[in-house]
């Protein structure tokens, strides 16, 4: 199993660790409920090892990324990123990830962590004919967040990177707790923030740095629990759940991200052309519950008073921020509308549940 | 991990305080700190008749949910009302104001009696201790 560098810390800290991954990481320390409200509330610590860091180099790392992702890196700009995903020739999403540029021959891509070898295989075919290096440095990087109402605010006087002038999903190399990083403006929460790629042994200093000064703050490290119900809240996909091979970009509400006016032919294309001309099978839809209990991963949503089941809850918890039970699942396209009642099969009962618009939740900006 | 020496417990995490032929059920502050934030939890009704390890209810969390099993056979005599709104309780107290289930035990002197499915609180002990 890997650990991150900060293992030594989590375990100062009372973490619960579990194997996500195959990584042994936090996923709560104090509670998942307190660590939820204080990244909505005030700030938030994250370490984030277990993702992918994978470089991808040379004269043809743009055209060769836009070959092999369904979104088009060609067309970011320096210091900027974009949310992507990796398909299948027949549509299905190897991993949905993060492109950050960083030079007009240099592409930091962040897989997560259970697909980061499936994606790096995957780049290493889909680029065999460009001529591009493709780094696989995920043992080597640690990653950090920061994310939470007051994150700008704690990490302005620990970096030399202008934090003012960094757009969301805008990158910048520099320093951070003394320690050279790249600083990148997002995150998985909903909430500003930013996420802080470093040398694997620099993550300690840059840790114990972020926890020290965010003390006035109202800092809490947080583990994976509260970023699963941050996300969820945010309306964000979360791969093995909303996302796998047998899921396409447009059912997951993500066809934006699919770019058909590339030049370059890419993998996916025919079988996405189909799914946009003749509309994807079925949606995701946000849920809220109206009757008490809480929608699970897997439990089966029928139509009121239907007998088979018309789809399944894809992610489900209580949630902190707004005080009801909200879900993703899958349903047919015709019963997604905002509004439709449905039923969650709970145990032995039915809880009617309310198709909602995504995200549940929203930052004030 | 607070295990009181005045109760006894089962495999599941689930405690039993006896008193004459009835017993007061809870989960241990063991269960409760591996489950993290309870948020709901869902019990029998009062008169219901519970069968020894029967699925009496469900303890759910921010991230999971987790079946409760009854330590012993018995009817429900009542049910802790003050969980509905309060379902924190099982992790602040769960020895005390986060009691589940009162229960009038089918067989009290048998219950007493039966060490192997309720453990003594050393037994309890060296189970989560390799837990």
């Amino acid at each position: 199993m890997h650990q991150s560098a900060l293992i030594d810390r989590h375990r100062a800290l009372g973490a619960r660790l579990v194997d996500f991954a195959g990584w042994e990481m936090p996923v709560q320390y104090t509670g998942i409920l307190d660590e939820h409200r204080a990244v909505r509330e005030r700030v938030g610590l994250f370490d984030l090892s277990h993702m992918g860091e994978v470089w991808v180099s040379g004269p043809g790392a743009a055209a060769g990324l836009a070959t092999a992702l369904i979104s088009d890196p060609t067309r970011l700009a320096p210091g900027r990123a974009q949310y992507s995903m990796m398909c299948t020739a027949d549509g299905g999403i190897v991993d949905d990830l993060i492109v950050y540029r960083l030079a007009d021959e240099r592409f930091l891509v962040v897989p997560n962590a259970a697909n980061r070898e499936a994606v790096v295989a995957a780049l290493r075919e889909r680029l065999a004919a460009c001529d591009a290096a493709v780094d696989d440095a995920s043992l080597r990087t640690s990653l950090v967040a920061v994310q939470g109402p007051r994150a700008a605010e704690l990490l302005e006087p620990l970096t030399d990177v202008d934090l003012p002038a960094l757009r969301y999903y805008a990158l910048a190399e520099g320093h951070a707790g003394g320690q050279p990083a790249y600083v990148a403006r997002t995150g998985y929460t909903g909430e500003d923030g930013f996420e802080l790629f470093l040398d694997w042994d620099a993550a300690v200093p840059v840790w114990d740095a972020l926890l020290d000064a965010g003390a006035r703050l109202g800092i809490l490290p947080c583990g994976l629990g509260a970023r699963d119900t941050l996300r969820l809240e945010a309306g964000m996909p979360l791969y093995g759940n909303e996302l796998d091979l047998h899921t396409n970009p447009f059912e997951a509400g993500l066809g934006r991200v699919v770019k058909f006016d590339k030049p370059a032919d890419f993998v996916g294309r025919a079988a996405l052309e189909r799914v946009a001309q003749e509309g994807p099978q079925r949606q995701l839809v946000g849920l809220t519950l109206r009757d008490r209990g809480i929608a699970r991963h897997g439990y089966e949503v029928y139509l009121p008073d239907a007998a088979v089941a018309a789809g399944l809850i894809t992610s489900g918890a209580p949630s902190p921020t707004l005080g009801v039970a909200i879900a993703m699942a899958y349903l047919p396209p015709a019963n997604a509308q905002v509004g439709n009642m449905v039923e969650v099969a709970i145990r032995a009962t039915r809880a009617a549940a309310e198709v909602v618009p995504l995200p549940f939740y929203k930052r004030r900006s | 991990m607070q295990v009181p020496d005045d109760l006894r417990y089962t495999r599941d995490h689930e405690w039993l305080r006896i008193e004459g032929d009835e017993a007061l059920v809870g989960i241990t502050a063991y269960a409760a700190s591996e489950l993290g934030d309870v948020v709901f939890v869902e019990l029998p009704e009062t008169g219901a008749q519970l069968e020894t390890a029967q699925t009496f209810g469900v303890v759910e969390s921010v991230k999971t949910a987790s079946d409760l099993y009854s330590p012993a056979a018995g009817e429900v005599l009542a049910t802790n009302p003050a969980l509905a709104d309060k379902p924190e309780l099982v992790n602040d107290d769960p020895y005390g104001e986060g009691w589940m289930v009162r229960l009038r035990l089918a067989d009290a002197d048998a219950a007493r009696a039966d060490h192997e499915r309720l453990m003594d609180p050393a037994a309890y002990r060296e189970l989560i201790a390799t837990d």
